[in-house]
């Protein structure tokens, strides 16, 4: 054993992290925006809107990660006839299949407001928008947050399969570093715990906000 | 869009067809040994999790914890570089000299162990989720424990974890894909190898695509329908 070999190395991994960060924020950001449309969609009583956002829904969800990111990375140079870089491609793979993810959430979100809340939000006089906007939605919302943090440490595990298409993120340096230095016992227990950390702060998070959620009920 | 041709061909043509074939057979069988090892697993771990000890308690808690929360990515390079250097000398060359194929076991043991703590959430979960209505009623109308865990508690306990079970299921199905990073050539595996043969990703990937697609609508159709086969009467059944 010779632990040594990390804080040798500790700067390009530690960069590798900050790519996994950037990678995580913006799939999360992208992938949650995407996943509110799409979920309304999949709430929606127009057909038109429904069978395209369930289509969708469920065409990603039954399809590996991994495979995605390598259909994209494929993809991406026969429509834009050039190749797209490494980051960007990803980073679109992860947008487009965690969003399918994040759709189910909100669809469950919306699903968990009892019907009675539309009708009182209509008997007031509130439209299909403002009912939407100022009742089912924030409620919705706050049901959500525990299961969305969830998602959010997922995805933050997911980056790591960025790998795949050589993207230097933390999972990447930290083989970079062995296949150099022959360490393999230290290095990928020292990523194993870092990863370990993060999401253990993320699962403690969640779960914290799922009991504080069922407190605020009673 | 203009440049490229396509040649759909990649598909099936000799001896790429041959391949993928095979990588489809290797898929199933991957993640069927690793279903199998992570119900064993699971199994234990779940009911560890309710056990009245609280060693017990804790490694079960533990187990799971630390399997949820490291990327599975990083599991399985785990397993694969790490775990032969901690063996005895002795144990690696045996390992070496009489296992075959090691990569292909090593991801049938991590994509066991991984699955497994899922199943053991699932599990407990449904454990919690039997009413303890249920044992009194069973225990009232003079059933002895062990008639009433066969005629009461499993029948009913097997329905309610069929649904996450199935989803978990897929999902161990799905995760096979990332065998393909330490070497098996499973379906995602070889329609990134005859790309490198063919220089046409975009079809291989997609006909994988249709694979995946396929098998999970199959399952999901067919699980779907034993729901609904097995449904006791005055239940809610599937609440959609």
């Amino acid at each position: 054993m010779d632990w040594a070999v990390i804080p040798k190395n500790i700067y390009f991994l530690l960069g590798g992290l900050g790519l996994t960060f950037e990678l995580a924020a913006i799939s999360i950001a992208g992938g949650l925006l995407v996943g509110i449309i799409m979920g309304l969609g999949r709430v929606s009583s127009r057909r038109w809107i429904y069978y395209p956002a369930t289509l969708y829904v469920n065409f990603f969800r039954s399809l590996p990660l991994i495979l995605v990111i390598f259909w994209f990375y494929f993809l991406m140079p026969f429509i834009l006839g050039r190749p797209l870089g490494d980051f960007l491609s990803a980073v679109i793979a992860f947008i487009i299949f965690e969003s399918s993810y994040f759709a189910e959430i909100v669809r469950a979100g919306i699903g968990s407001i009892r019907k009675e809340q539309v009708f009182a939000g209509y008997s007031t006089g509130l439209n299909y928008y403002k009912t939407m906007r100022h009742i089912v939605i924030p409620q919705a919302l706050r049901n959500m947050v525990p299961s969305l943090v969830t998602q959010c440490v997922i995805i933050f595990q997911d980056t790591s399969l960025a790998y795949v298409i050589g993207l230097k993120e933390f999972l990447r340096r930290t083989a970079l570093v062995d296949a150099t230095q022959f360490r393999s016992i230290e290095l990928y227990s020292f990523a194993a715990i870092v990863y370990l950390v993060f999401c253990f702060a993320g699962s403690m998070a969640s779960r914290r906000l799922e009991k504080r959620r069922g407190q605020g009920r009673r | 869009m203009g440049g490229y041709e396509f040649d759909w061909s990649v598909l099936w043509r000799e001896p790429y067809g041959g391949w993928m074939l095979q990588a489809i057979f290797t898929t199933i069988h991957l993640s069927l040994l690793g279903w199998a090892i992570a119900c064993v697993f699971g199994l234990i771990v779940g009911t560890m999790r309710v056990f009245p000890s609280r060693v017990a308690r804790v490694i079960g808690t533990a187990y799971v914890e630390i399997i949820r929360n490291i990327p599975y990515l990083v599991q399985l390079f785990m397993w694969y570089f790490m775990v032969p250097l901690l063996l005895p000398k002795n144990a690696q060359m045996w390992v070496n000299a009489n296992v075959p194929n090691i990569p292909y076991w090593t991801a049938v043991i991590c994509l066991g162990v991984y699955t497994a703590s899922r199943v053991a959430e699932h599990l407990r979960a449904g454990m919690h989720s039997i009413p303890s209505d249920q044992y009194r009623a069973a225990a009232s109308t003079g059933l002895s424990t062990f008639q009433a865990y066969r005629y009461v508690i499993i029948p009913y306990g097997i329905r309610i974890v069929i649904p996450p079970l199935t989803t978990e299921f897929l999902t161990c199905f799905k995760n096979s894909a990332l065998a393909m990073t330490i070497g098996v050539m499973e379906t995602t595996g070889m329609a990134y190898l005859i790309d490198s043969y063919t220089w046409h990703g975009l079809e291989t990937t997609s006909g994988a695509m249709l694979v995946y697609i396929f098998t999970t609508t199959t399952i999901v159709l067919f699980m779907g329908w034993v729901e609904t086969k097995i449904s006791i009467p005055g239940m809610l059944g599937r609440v959609r």
